[in-house]
Parts: structure tokens; sequence; C-alpha cells
């Protein structure tokens, strides 16, 4: 099958960018849509030009390294999928793509298809973490932890920190990233002590890092690649609320 | 050069805490006068940096991805071993030293690996302790499985992404210290030389791979944990980032590489579907809990649906032929068998390169409810991969590169024959001998900087009085222009052919003469057209773009540099090891029932092989292998 692709291509943070267009040819449906790029890039370096850059490590779903745009939704728009894991049988021969980076003042473009992302870092930095040190923690088994808490905790924390979420909200907010961690944590017996003032520092954070607000319109659960539910939101805002009565 | 393991004196069962007592320590208030330079992030790398900077040192910590969370740990899906018998079924931190040493097939080092079975409890109660979400029944206790290679539950998991959460622990330590100031982070950051001064390990230079500004650090030690060389093979279930250039590095400036050939294959992997295939993707082995593998007992059946034939014409192979482990036969063994199946004919879907891994019956057992809540995402990746639903019709895999037993060569202390040079998790080569239990990488990589190097570090630091360190140094200058001219020296080529192409070609040839099975003749021929095609790398090479810029095919095509000279290595070793175990089969050395056949009078020793400049062969160094409490039997999983 051949495509045709309308990609982002952009020198670096301080040169405008452009949609420049490219043949995708003798492509076959098995093929996942990074190593149908791949292709691209291959034709691209023999005449001599610059490949299109873009973020991908472990191609399997789990890093959250990959990061495109695709036709105007983060990932593609398929249920649970991230960029690395959708394949060209979702598409028809002759298509014309267009692939973009990810858009948010918070996440500034590097180049072509790839941003900064290092804002999340620094979320997680602020809180997103139990304070133990390493030695002297008591027996896994010393404290029992009710089934059903341990699995909500892990829908969490299932969370794979690509970004989707805020690349495809309005306000480009980091909400349901900072809600998955937060509720990760705090829903385990582990996290209680720092409770409050984890999700104080981390929303602190994640505002100053210049992401916007929340208005509740659930598109980021909708591309999540982990489908991390936008009830963690609620959740967050509930332990939010709770830790500003107590006047931390 | 005499290779000293500096094993401890004493019982095995004693050696670590006598070890612990006799090493150095640091004075709490000294300890910020060391800086320690950690390359790589993953369980290793991460938890290493994290426990150095909760004690008090001054702690660097370099990754190229985009962010330390990204590292490869985190696609490890099935578990991680510990002995905590909380299961009642009889396990003993002896018995998971004793099944771990079995199943590297007796070339692993004794004392290494009891005290990897002695930490393995401590480091689930760290992981509990840091909100690391594992499986739990009911009752609110944790939950386990079974994995391969073992008669008892011993393997804790977070569904089917346990590494991801062990990452995860090990990366939030990590951010709690660089929120405190106590660990400077480089993300987006290359290692591309070791610096020595005066025989110790200084320090490194790197490439800033936004910018492309080269730069040195200097520290008082180097701890590289830089994961394994799998992607040699071009096609592996490595992330398509993972190399060998650390190691690599570190060996041409004189850190002894081990057992090279001792490489994982491992058997439950999405076949390859064709010629633009990227990378490969694992299917845990915990689905061989609740799967059966097999393949028709006739060729001509091959091509029809699996449904169609009947159970009488099927053939369960690692339940014929290893009754009491069945479908948990190790990893070697069971990709061997996969391979031999197939090579006789009976292999199933495109190119017959595949057997199948049916569920047909545990979801008759036990429900599909049951059936996805134990591997539902697995399921899903399968299907998003291939298109197929594995819930109604079997799944197909086959072996792939996985995992890399051998690395840099380590003493005891986890510390290479340079002084200052540290090298943990999947990059040494220290506890797996010739193959790697499932469930035992995790437990490898945070056993060794949660619980290893915190405690041997500092004794280095005491006893080996080394100056300060500088990166003004003359000897950072002059690696830095070494650095910057390979550098150029790659992007003026500009020949006719990528980088991608060239690793394919070197992928092929190895996958094809020291893949599953090697034997003499194909070894010798691979070592004839792997220099052929290097020559041709740096003839023909074209990378665009230039270097003070984010340009990922330059970055790339260093690392395929490197490549290119350890797949040399790689079949020098295989070649030289005149005996099968593990994931090391040689055709000439077999049973008759085609089992590997070791030969532990000539070859029970690691092999540290000497960098000795281009174009010379290495020297070997030998450590012997000495066994004070097993007996070197014969693995037999019959």
């Amino acid at each position: 099958m051949n495509l045709t692709l309308k990609v982002w291509r952009q020198k670096n943070s301080n040169t405008p960018g452009r949609l420049e267009t490219y043949q995708a040819r003798n492509l076959i449906p098995d093929m996942s849509f990074l190593e149908m790029l791949d292709v691209v890039n291959e034709d691209i370096i023999g005449r001599g030009e610059e490949p299109i850059a873009f973020d991908s490590d472990c191609r399997e779903g789990i890093c959250g390294m990959c990061s495109l745009v695709i036709n105007g939704v983060p990932h593609g728009g398929h249920r649970g999928t991230a960029s690395c894991q959708l394949h060209l049988r979702h598409f028809k021969n002759g298509d014309t793509i267009t692939v973009e980076p990810w858009r948010a003042k918070a996440f500034p473009i590097i180049k072509d298809l790839v941003t900064n992302r290092s804002a999340f870092d620094r979320i997680i930095q602020a809180g997103g973490f139990v304070s133990v040190n390493t030695g002297g923690t008591p027996d896994g088994n010393a404290l029992p932890v009710p089934k059903t808490a341990a699995d909500l905790a892990m829908d969490a924390a299932a969370c794979i920190g690509c970004g989707a979420c805020v690349a495809v909200c309005k306000n480009a907010s980091a909400m349901l990233f900072v809600a998955a961690k937060v509720s990760h944590i705090n829903l385990l017996p582990q996290g209680k002590a720092e409770k409050d003032q984890r999700v104080l520092q981390m929303v602190r954070q994640m505002d100053s890092e210049g992401f916007g607000n929340c208005t509740v319109t659930g598109s980021c659960e909708a591309v999540c690649p982990k489908e991390i539910s936008l009830s963690f939101i609620a959740k967050m805002n509930r332990d939010y609320g709770a830790a500003t009565l107590k006047g931390k | 050069m005499s290779l000293d393991a500096k094993i401890p004196d004493g019982p095995l069962a004693e050696k670590w805490d006598k070890h612990k007592f006799d090493l150095k320590l640091v004075n709490p208030a000294n300890k910020r006068k060391f800086d320690v330079i950690v390359v790589g992030s993953g369980l290793a790398g991460a938890s290493a940096a994290a426990s150095l900077a909760e004690l008090g040192y001054q702690v660097k910590c370099f990754c190229f991805q985009d962010s330390p969370r990204r590292a490869h740990s985190i696609a490890a899906q099935g578990g991680i071993n510990a002995a905590k018998n909380y299961q009642n079924d009889g396990d003993s931190v002896y018995r998971l030293f004793y099944d771990t040493i079995k199943g590297g097939d007796f070339r692993a080092r004794e004392a290494n690996v009891y005290r990897l079975a002695q930490v393995s409890v401590n480091i689930i109660d760290q992981c509990v302790a840091q909100g690391v979400p594992f499986a739990r029944e009911y009752g609110g206790l944790l939950a386990n499985r079974s994995f391969g290679g073992a008669q008892v539950s011993r393997t804790f998991y977070a569904r089917g992404q346990t590494g991801q959460q062990l990452l995860l622990g090990a990366y939030q330590a990590l951010c709690r210290q660089i929120g405190l100031g106590t660990v400077q982070m480089y993300p987006r950051t290359e290692m591309l030389d070791l610096v020595v001064i005066d025989g110790h390990a200084k320090g490194i230079v790197v490439r800033n791979l936004t910018t492309g500004e080269i730069s040195s650090h200097a520290a008082d030690a180097v701890v590289l944990a830089t994961g394994g060389y799998g992607n040699a093979f071009f096609l592996s279930t490595n992330a398509k980032g993972c190399n060998v250039t650390a190691t690599w590095r570190a060996y041409r400036k004189g850190a002894f590489f081990a057992n090279p050939c001792y490489t994982q294959i491992h058997p439950t992997c999405i076949p390859v579907s064709g010629e633009h295939q990227s990378k490969l993707t694992l299917m845990s082995e915990s689905l061989r809990n609740d799967g059966r593998v097999w393949v028709p007992k006739r060729k001509e059946d091959c091509g029809k649906p699996p449904a169609s034939i009947p159970e009488s014409d099927r053939d369960y192979y690692l339940e014929r032929k290893y009754p009491s482990y069945g479908n948990l036969a190790p990893r070697d063994i069971s990709s061997r068998a996969a391979k031999e199946a197939c090579d006789a004919g009976r292999g199933v879907g495109p190119g017959g390169l595949g057997v199948y891994l049916d569920f047909a019956d545990a979801i008759k057992r036990l429900s599909e409810s049951v059936i996805r809540e134990r591997y539902g995402n697995l399921f899903d990746m399968y299907e998003k991969i291939t298109g197929e639903n594995a819930y109604q019709v079997p799944m197909r895999i086959y072996p792939a590169v996985h995992y890399a037993m051998g690395g840099s060569w380590v003493d005891y202390n986890l510390m290479s024959n340079l002084p200052g040079l540290f090298i943990l998790g999947e990059a040494n080569f220290s506890d797996h001998g010739a193959n790697r239990l499932g469930a035992s990488a995790l437990m490898q990589g945070l056993g060794d900087g949660y619980f290893v190097l915190p405690y041997t570090i500092g004794n280095y630091f005491v006893t080996s009085k080394q100056p300060k360190p500088s990166a003004s140094h003359a000897q950072f200058k002059q690696v830095e222009a070494d650095v910057r001219a390979f550098t150029n020296r790659l992007l003026s080529i500009k020949g006719k052919r990528t980088a991608t192409s060239l690793h394919r070609e070197l992928g092929k040839l190895l996958w094809e003469k020291c893949g599953m099975a090697r034997n003499e003749a194909g070894l010798k021929e691979a070592l004839k057209r792997i220099p052929a095609l290097r020559e041709e790398f740096w003839k023909n090479l074209n990378v665009t773009g230039e270097s003070g810029d984010l340009n990922q095919s330059l970055e790339y095509a260093g690392r395929v540099a490197d490549f290119m000279e350890f797949a040399e290595l790689l079949c020098v070793d295989a070649l030289h090891r005149r005996e099968s175990c593990g994931g090391h089969f040689r055709e000439e050395f077999q049973t008759a029932e085609g089992e590997a056949q070791r030969d532990d009078e000539h070859f029970s020793y690691v092999a540290a092989w000497e960098y000795q400049g281009a174009d010379k062969p290495p020297v070997l160094h030998k450590e012997p292998l000495v066994y004070e409490a097993v007996h070197m039997s014969t693995r037999s999983y019959k």
C-alpha cells in the first residue's frame, strides 16, 4: 500500500516549522506506524536529506517515549493504543495522513516531532514518591493492602507518562497525569503519611510549569494509551480539597 | 594481569555478612566529598543513584532517553523472584540460589548468586514500602505466580507490567533525590567514552543529544548500568535505543568483557512479519503457566487452521520431552525445542517459523474472564501487533534475542578490573551464568543497585586513596578530542548505505551463525564476514545532518559502529567455548537426545577478554569457577 504523509518539520525550537509532504510507498498492513516512518526516513537519507526526527524506544507501548499527533489525535485515536502500537492495517491505500508533534506550552518542540517533556519529571520530583530510604523497611506482608485498593492503585500506576493527555486537551492541562500519580500513591497505606503534602506540592509544580486548568471534557481519558480513568481527577480534587481545608 | 574475584572466605551462607563487616566505611560527614557518576537509569542505575545519594554521596546520573523513567527495564512483564516462601511451598534462600545456579548451567559465580538470593527478600520489602502496587490476594497479602525453571511459586508481579512498576518505584526514589538536589540528572545525554587516569576510572565524556555539545564529567567512581547488547542482532526484544556503547568503550579502555557468547534467546516472542520489522515483542513467560505449546505432528497439517487439527495429531512437545517441568521448562531449553520443531518442518504461520501457544484448555478449565484477568494486557498487545484474537485462536510464537548474560567482568564488589569502575545489572556478567531464569533480571538489577553497590563502593573510596579528579586534566581533553574525531568521521563518509541497512545485515549474520545454535564452520565464516562488513560500514556509511544539533542518525551510527566491533568478540568467544551450555549451543557438543553437553573439565571458567587494540586478537583471561556448596550436575528438567 501507499500513503501520503504531511509531516511537521522544524529545525529547532527557535525556527518556525511547516508541514512537508512525503510519499510513503511499498508498505504492508502488518507494519507499525513507526516502521512506516523508518521506511520513509531511509528514502530521505538516500536523497541526502535529514530524516524526520521522532521519539521512540521500546516500541511496545510501555516506555511512553513515542508521541505523535496522527490526523489531529494524539497516538492516532485507537483505543488504548500508543503510536508505536498502531499498525497500518487501520489505514487505507492512498490515505493522506498528517503527523505533528505534541503541542503545549509546557512541552516545547526540540526538533520536528520531538518535544521536551521534562516538566513531567519535575512534577514527580515535587512529591510523586514515598519518602523511604533504601533498607530498614518492614516485611512486605507486614501491612496487608486490600485487593481492591491495590488493584485501583495499579490502574492509576499504569500511566506511561507520554503526555497525550496534555497534547489533546484544549487547555493543555496535565491533570490526568498528575492525578494518576497522586492516586496511585495516595490509595495505598504506604502513601498515607505524606498524602496531603504530596497533592499540594505536585499541583503547585504542575501550575508553575504552565499547564492549563481542567474543564473536565474527558478528551484525556479518550486518548490515553493506558485508558487511565477520569475518575482519578475527581479523587485528586478530593485529596486536594481535604488537604487545603486542613490548612496544610 | 590476573583476575581476582575477591570472593570472601568462609561458608557460603556467611560470606556476604562477613564481607559487609570487613568492608571499610566512609564516615557519614565525609560521604559528600565523593562524587559518583551513574550511567543509565534503569532498575540498576536508578536504584544505585537514589541509594548512593541517600547515603550522602554527590551523584550525577545520565541517560540517553528524554526521562529516566523510559529505561528499558520498564518493558519487563512477568515478575521478580524472591525467596520469601510466602506460599509455604518449600522455598528458601538456598533453593532460589540452587535454582539460579542450575538454571545458569553451572557457569555463574557461586558466591554472587547466593548473595543475590539473600537480598531478594529485601528487594520486595523495599518495593512494597515505596508503594509498588504488587498483585495481592483477597486477604491483602502479596500474591505469587510460577516461572520457568522453578517448582515453587516465588514470582511477585504487578499484572503484566512488573518491570514498569519496579522501575517507577526506583525512578520515584531517584526523583526524590533530584528534588533534594543530591542527584544531578542529565537526560538526553549519551556517554561516549570512559576516562582512565593512572589506571583508575575517573570520569566520562558525554554528548548532549539535543545540542550536540561534547563535555567531560569527573568523579571518584564511575558506575555503568547500561543494559545488555542484544541489539547487536538488530532484531531483539530490546528497545530501539539499547546499545553496547558504554561497556564497549570501557572495554577499549581496559575493562575486561566476559562471556559475550551467553546470549538469551527467549522462547515466546511474536514472530517476524517481514523485512520492515524494526524490533520484536516478547510475550511474557508467565503465559506458559496456562498456555500449552504445540505444533502439528505431521508436516502436512501445518497449513491447516489449528482448531481443525484433532488432539491426537498435536505434539505438545515440551510436555512430552520434559514431563516434570512441562511448558515451564527453562528458556534456553524451550527455545531450542521450538527451533527443532520448526527445523523439522513442523512450524506454523508464515515461513514455518512459529509454534502455537494455546489457551483453549485453560479457558475451558478456568473461564475466559479468569484468563483475561491474568493476562489481559498481553492478549491485547498480541492483538494490536498481529490482528488476531488469542482467546479464539492460539498465539503464534517464536524465539528471539532477549537478554545478555555476558557483560563486563566484575569482581564480588561489582568492580571491574579497572579500579573505580563499577558495573551493575544486565551490563555485568556476574549472576546468570549461561542462561537466566525468568523473573531474575529484575531481581539482579535492583539487588545490585539497592543492596550491593552502596556497601562496596565506600570500601573503594577508603582503600584506594585516589587524588580528587578534575575534568580539566589533560586526559579528559584528549578523550574529548577523540570523541569529536569519531563523530566527525561518521559524518564525513557520505557513502551510499544507511546505518540501519548495515546494522540489519550484521544482525542477520549473527542470528544465522551465532544464534540459537552455533558451529565451528559457521562461526569461522562469521569471523571473516564481520570485518568485511565493518570495512563496508566505514567506507560506505551515509549519515546526514550535522553534529551540533539533535541528530538521531548520528547517535545511531555511533552505536552501530560499536556493534560492528562487538559482534566479532561475540563470535570469538562462541568459537573458543567448545562445549554447549545454557544459551550457548554448539551443535558439535550435544547428547544423543540433542541436549546441551557441557565440558566441565575444560570450560568451567569465566572467559574474560582483554582488548589489545584495533585489528589485534583479544587476550583471554580465565576465572575458574569453583563450586564449594553445590555439585555440578547435568541439568535435567525431564
